[in-house]
């Protein structure tokens, strides 16, 4: 077994949601480590909703190109057969639902698949950007957090606690303890790391959920 | 029929700048957006405006530096996080504040432009953001309506435009640009580079003359990078 951080072992795992001809859209921070984990061969389309399609690298030093920017706002630069559009193109092609997969980092979920990922109240609320829109449009909403909060307190929950960014619109969370999927609102465990045990995972785990027929190991 | 203006101040003077106006600004974070207009807009000292832009700036550049001379009343934006003097000025309840989804705030302005008063999206449903909103179930999945948005002005940054108003963008500097071309009373488009009608390819137009009612180039064009990202010489 590689010997990799909470973070890394998330966002290696999240790199096995990705299949051969999608297109993605990955969110700001964690998941956009995902792109560094394509698996060799694979072809993958990588969607900024501040409008392009196709991104690529960051700009060796020098080579910045300030009207070239990813959502996060970071210079990029582009590949063969990337494309540029508006930002009502760009969510017409999310929200028309021809991205395949969403990855997006989370802060809490509920045992329905309700995310809360954009305010804290009493805290200066920044924002949802684009983040909204994805969750209830892409063909498959993934979401990626550590299990539990810097405190120790769970993330997944009976109920969120926060307001929320959807309703029941996440299809999969990957933590660094465990996968589960939503299915017709109820929480279903998939894949449990292995040093985890099923006790406790129920133990850091606030939501309910049910085991798979064969929850497998949890593989990166 | 002229669109051609010498400045921003001379086209903002022309469409009737003025106290308490709604203006549409393009750009998304500091990429594309028409920082003549922006420049001229402070330096004419108008104040009580609504600003509709995807992103309110830096404390120092872009639409922050209206913020700075408390000239901004409201901001309609889907993500304001890089500023300190908007979290000082919202704290205080200075400014008003509507946040919108980024995908709904793209679509309401299409729409405004489009003539379309309102449409149904499923972004937002079950949150604050649908909240007082109608909520209307199409084909089993429920959708909120929202409005078409419109503006007394827009201010737009295009790459290339030509004396006729046709205009060219590029790569991400496109963003929020086209729509707000079009749903503003007024348009006034600010270009790197202006050339006479004729020397653009009718094929690659983005926004058509129709939509500008004052062209101008730009000049001493900053184009700050918020998050100068690089990979090591030498990687693939």
């Amino acid at each position: 077994m590689k010997s990799v951080s909470s973070r890394e072992r998330i966002v290696l795992r999240a790199a096995r949601e990705l299949q051969d001809g999608f297109y993605v859209n990955l969110g700001i921070g964690m998941p956009t480590q995902v792109a560094n984990h394509i698996p060799a061969g694979m072809n993958i389309v990588l969607e900024s909703e501040n409008g392009m399609l196709g991104i690529g690298p960051f700009p060796y030093e020098g080579e910045e190109d300030a009207d070239l920017i990813n959502a996060g706002k970071q210079t990029i630069t582009e590949l063969p057969g990337s494309s540029y559009f508006s930002s009502a193109d760009s969510f017409g092609m999310i929200r028309g639902g021809h991205i395949d997969l969403t990855i997006m980092g989370a802060m809490e979920i509920s045992q329905e698949g309700d995310l809360a990922n954009w305010m804290i109240p009493g805290k200066l609320v920044k924002g949802m950007g684009g983040g909204m829109d994805l969750v209830v449009s892409a063909r498959r909403v993934v979401m990626i957090m550590t299990h539990c909060d810097k405190k120790g307190n769970p993330k997944l929950l009976p109920q969120c606690t926060l307001p929320l960014t959807g309703k029941r619109c996440v299809h999969r969370v990957i933590t660094e303890h465990a996968v589960f999927d939503f299915e017709d609102g109820k929480m279903i465990l998939k894949e449990r790391w292995p040093e985890t045990s099923a006790e406790e995972l129920r133990k850091i785990t606030a939501a309910e959920y049910t085991e798979a027929d064969s929850v497998v190991e949890m593989v990166i | 029929m002229n669109k051609v203006v010498a400045t921003a101040a001379e086209a903002l003077e022309s469409a009737g700048l003025r106290d308490g106006m709604t203006i549409m600004a393009g750009g998304f974070g500091l990429c594309g957006i028409p920082e003549n207009c922006i420049a001229a807009i402070r330096a004419l000292g108008v104040r009580d405006l609504t600003i509709i832009s995807n992103n309110c700036g830096v404390d120092d550049f872009g639409l922050g530096i209206l913020l700075a001379t408390r000239q901004i009343r409201k901001m309609v934006s889907s993500y304001v996080g890089e500023n300190a003097e908007f979290e000082r000025q919202f704290l205080a309840g200075e400014l008003e504040v509507d946040l919108v989804p980024q995908g709904t705030l793209a679509e309401r302005i299409r729409a405004g432009g489009a003539g379309i008063p309102a449409f149904y999206t499923p972004t937002g449903v079950g949150t604050v953001v649908a909240e007082g909103k109608e909520i209307r179930d199409f084909d089993g999945r429920m959708y909120v309506m929202e409005r078409g948005l419109r503006a007394d002005l827009s201010i737009v940054k295009a790459d290339v435009g030509d004396h006729s108003g046709n205009c060219i963008y590029r790569k991400t500097a496109r963003n929020f640009n086209p729509m707000m071309a079009t749903a503003g009373e007024t348009c006034i488009v600010e270009v790197e580079r202006l050339v006479p009608t004729g020397q653009l390819d009718a094929d690659q137009i983005h926004t058509p003359g129709i939509f500008v009612d004052y062209i101008l180039e730009g000049s001493n064009y900053e184009k700050r990078i918020e998050q100068r990202t690089n990979r090591p010489a030498g990687s693939a």
